[in-house]
């Protein structure tokens, strides 16, 4: 093992460490040869915790959850229009947050407009707790809000995300956020703000399935794998943030209710709980999710989305489940 | 001397905004609302913890002419918020019903535009009950197969009303429902028949 | 057994004190203090304060020091920290023709009231590397200027051409209340008061490159230098309880005005058009390249064909800011393998159909 070694097994979790996890090496940043030193945090709660120095008030100098009252009730009046009109994209005066653009600032204006003193708090990135910007996201919260944060799909009030729905199903009273770095589904077929919404007024979509069609006649399927479009309530087309499709059927008819913060391009978008949400397809050309030939190697779970790990430089490979929650608990409670 | 607003200003205007979110959200799933405020007459608490949780300079409100009637009222509500009173329903941002008999009706509100649908008026309207499981029945996002909702007093026209407001989708307005305690939403995306 | 590491908030920890010390660099090396870098790197604090929408310039040159020097990155402090401010209101429009000018120069006419003044500048300097300034010497002290007969009158190029009808009015103030994009959510088409916030805020070198393709033929405008100047203003507010001018402070601005040929439309007589630039501090580059496109976008609004980049207003303030810009290439760092596993899934099946499609072809061409 190289430099990977130095680092203490759990780092800096402060993140559901309770279960002793074979977690996979998630980020490339860790290559670096990093000075070991000890883990300052104290032990977490089973399934709650506060970010170490994390006080109820949140951190000094900034109001509760970062963003300023006044804010806050923009985005609030926004998500109250958005949740009226599913699918469509509400635009609203996004903040310079502290965090790049693209990075999330969406999703995080979101989460800080809705976020109160009794929930808790789950932060995913391409399914998993432990990569950098989903940690990143979760202590920015845990520092300014003070609130619980966990890494269990199931005890989360609100579970911001990218790129991925967790596998777990969730329940009435949950909200998941979506990070969204191009919400406008037309935007690769015309590149006109102006242009677009027009076609959004007038529920003018065939541009979109002929796009989709012309991948039919010269690949034989559907050449888009995420960010697949899908139609909200039978009027708007939206676009679902860059899932993959395998995630889409998980939209419909959820019983979460499911935000969509674009900070960059400012727009914020709803589905409510109980919603339709169709992926648009052809009678002879039925919409299909990926499937995955093998279980995950971990937890054995088949049905899961999977990552591809590279093991060796010869070829090897093995698969094992993006949602980390899910996984992590196969595992403890296969060797219980 | 002016009445108070919320005695936590962050907290009691988040709990208040989660109410307001969960029930358009669950259209027909009235919500608890501890309401803060204690506000002047005929202002009720429930009403004037939506206008204060929701309503700043960047909102022009529309008051009922009960509400309209009462100078108390205007300062109290531009005091705590800072909101622009319109006399003009088509310019509202939001709409604060006390009376929801001599409501007008609700085509005269702002319905937004084909572009900007969401630039539509939000009212909230005061009534004396909410009840589930009974009384209109709703369809639509939100809801798990249909729900019911008794509203009392229920205005006259108001379910034909609500039918051309849904029939007119993605335009028309958004309701907020109060009662002593309760909230309940309306979005436009809800088709509501009578039971 | 594949074990790998669970360690982002460690990780996340080293980096930063890795960063922290690559900030200060060789310590037998004085640290920078922010006053060196606010006297001493003053058109790049300029710079950050002309991009960071807040005129600080201690602020820039602390976010320039945190930044190790990093625009964009300072550009980036500087308005996160801004978003945090509470918004009081608009000033008074400045006056820049009251403006106490440290330079002013007119390409236009020769000699001009309140004269031709060079100031601090770069132009005419040889460009060649000054190994004195290695050595740390004192300046000369530079020379005084010799007073002239109309110091202190120093009207606008733009407002003599005025006079005659020769150039187009200055646009009325109507009234309106002041567009604020970082309030409210561009809504195309913008006027041009947002446009101008948009360009005033945006990347200098994005703004520079566009402004010089409108000189290579991607959207002409026929350009003159009326006038660049460069100087102090004061600021007011006036407070609405108040109801008059409160003064605030002076700031140090460089406004370009930029004289176009035009020749006419239906409704309007041939006469010369403007291009507008205006930045915090001093960067001639940005107010002229700012001007160039200002003038560019007005296309539409002249009757002229919206044709190249710099004229179409979409394209411009959708990509001239450096944050949104920066934010969003540099996401790709980013995990991306939930959508690259999804990509390679496609790409191996329909590679699969392409041998299999290949092969079978090859078979009945046998």
């Amino acid at each position: 093992m190289s430099a990977m070694g130095m680092l203490p097994r759990d780092g800096g979790a402060p993140d559901g460490a309770q279960v002793p996890s074979p977690v996979r090496e998630r980020d490339r940043v860790r290559d670096a040869p990093y000075p070991e030193r000890p883990d300052p945090s104290p032990q977490p709660s089973p399934e709650r915790e506060r970010a170490p120095g994390a006080s109820e008030a949140g951190e000094a100098g900034y109001n509760f959850a970062y963003l300023d009252e006044g804010t806050k009730r923009m985005i609030r009046r926004a998500i109250l229009k958005a949740i009226a009109v599913p699918g469509y994209q509400v635009p609203f005066a996004s903040r310079e947050m502290p965090m790049p653009y693209g990075w999330g600032t969406g999703g995080v204006q979101v989460t800080a407009a809705i976020l109160g003193r009794a929930d808790v708090l789950k932060v995913i990135d391409q399914g998993a707790d432990d990569t950098t910007n989903a940690v990143s996201i979760r202590r920015f919260f845990a520092r300014t809000s003070g609130i619980a944060t966990t890494t269990r799909t199931t005890a989360a009030t609100i579970i911001q995300t990218r790129h991925r729905i967790p596998e777990t199903p969730l329940r009435e009273g949950q909200i998941l956020v979506y990070q969204v770095p191009i919400p406008e589904p037309l935007r690769f077929l015309e590149p006109r703000e102006t242009e677009t919404r027009q076609l959004h007024a007038l529920a003018e979509y065939g541009a979109m399935h002929v796009k989709l069609y012309e991948d039919i006649s010269r690949h034989g399927h559907i050449a888009t794998t995420y960010a697949y479009p899908v139609e909200v309530a039978g009027r708007y087309v939206m676009d679902p943030s860059p899932t993959p499709k395998f995630d889409n059927p998980k939209m419909d008819q959820s019983p979460a209710l499911q935000l969509f913060g674009a900070g960059r391009e400012r727009r914020i978008y709803a589905v409510p709980p109980y919603t339709s949400v169709r992926s648009l397809d052809f009678e002879d050309h039925p919409f299909r999710v990926q499937e995955f030939t093998e279980p995950c190697a971990l937890c054995g779970a088949s049905g899961h989305y999977l990552d591809e790990v590279v093991t060796d430089d010869s070829g090897g490979r093995m698969y094992v489940c993006s949602d980390t929650d899910i996984c992590e608990t196969r595992v403890a409670e296969a060797a219980r | 001397m002016l009445a108070p607003g919320f005695a936590d200003p962050v907290h009691d205007a988040q709990g208040t905004f989660r109410a307001v979110m969960d029930a358009l959200a669950r259209p027909g799933l009235p919500q608890r609302l501890d309401a803060g405020p204690n506000p002047p007459a005929p202002l009720t608490p429930e009403l004037a913890a939506i206008a204060l949780a929701l309503t700043d300079a960047d909102t022009p409100v529309w008051l009922d002419a009960d509400l309209a009637a009462s100078s108390e009222v205007a300062a109290y509500l531009r005091f705590h918020t800072g909101a622009p009173l319109t006399e003009d329903p088509a310019r509202a941002a939001f709409a604060l019903i006390r009376d929801p008999a001599r409501c007008p009706p609700l085509a005269r509100f702002a319905q937004g535009t084909p572009a900007y649908p969401d630039t539509s008026t939000t009212l909230v309207l005061a009534l004396d009950a909410i009840a589930s499981e009974a009384g209109l029945r709703l369809i639509g996002p939100g809801i798990d197969g249909t729900a019911r909702i008794a509203l009392s007093p229920l205005p006259d026209s108001f379910v034909a009303q609500l039918a051309e407001n849904r029939a007119g989708f993605p335009l028309g307005v958004d309701l907020i429902l109060t009662a002593p305690g309760r909230v309940a939403g309306l979005p436009r995306s809800t088709a509501v028949t009578e039971g | 057994m594949y074990v790998a590491v669970k360690g982002g908030e460690a990780a996340i920890d080293n980096a930063h004190r890795l960063l922290a010390e690559a900030r200060r660099g060789d310590p037998a090396v004085p640290e920078l203090t922010v006053a060196q870098i606010r006297e001493q790197m003053a058109l790049l604090v300029d710079r950050v304060m002309a991009e960071g929408s807040l005129y600080d310039p201690d602020l820039a040159a602390l976010a320039l020091k945190q930044a190790r020097g990093d625009v964009v990155e300072a550009v980036f402090l500087v308005r996160a920290y801004r978003t945090t401010l509470p918004r009081f209101g608009a000033s008074a429009p400045v006056d820049t023709g009251a403006m106490a000018v440290a330079r002013r120069v007119s390409a236009t006419f020769k000699d001009l009231p309140g004269g031709q003044v060079l100031g601090p500048t770069f132009d005419y300097t040889h460009r060649l590397i000054d190994f004195a300034l290695a050595a740390e010497g004192a300046v000369e002290p530079a020379a005084e200027a010799e007073p002239r007969d109309d110091a202190g009158t120093c009207p606008r190029v733009t407002d003599l051409l005025a006079q005659d009808g020769l150039i187009e009015p200055s646009p009325p103030d109507d009234g309106a209340p002041v567009g604020d994009l970082t309030r409210e959510p561009v809504d195309y088409p913008a006027d041009r008061a947002l446009r101008l916030q948009a360009l005033a805020r945006g990347d200098e070198g994005f703004v520079l490159g566009l402004g010089y393709s409108t000189q290579r033929g991607y959207g002409r405008t026929h350009p003159f230098v009326g006038e660049i100047r460069v100087g102090e203003v004061a600021v007011t507010f006036v407070p609405e309880e108040l109801g008059f001018p409160v003064p605030l402070g002076r700031i140090r601005l460089t406004e370009c005005q930029m004289v176009n040929q035009f020749k006419g439309s239906g409704a309007a007589p041939p006469q010369f058009t403007r291009g507008y630039g205006l930045t915090f501090g001093q960067s001639e580059r940005k107010a002229m390249a700012m001007a160039l496109v200002d003038r560019a976008l007005r296309a539409e609004e002249l009757g002229e064909p919206v044709a190249s980049p710099a004229q179409d207003q979409e394209f411009v303030l959708a990509h001239c800011d450096s944050l949104q810009a920066t934010g969003f290439v540099e996401h790709l760092k980013l995990p991306h393998y939930v959508d690259f596993q999804a990509e390679l899934e496609l790409v191996r099946r329909l590679r699969a159909e392409f041998f299999r499609d290949s092969d079978s072809m090859q078979e009945a061409a046998e």
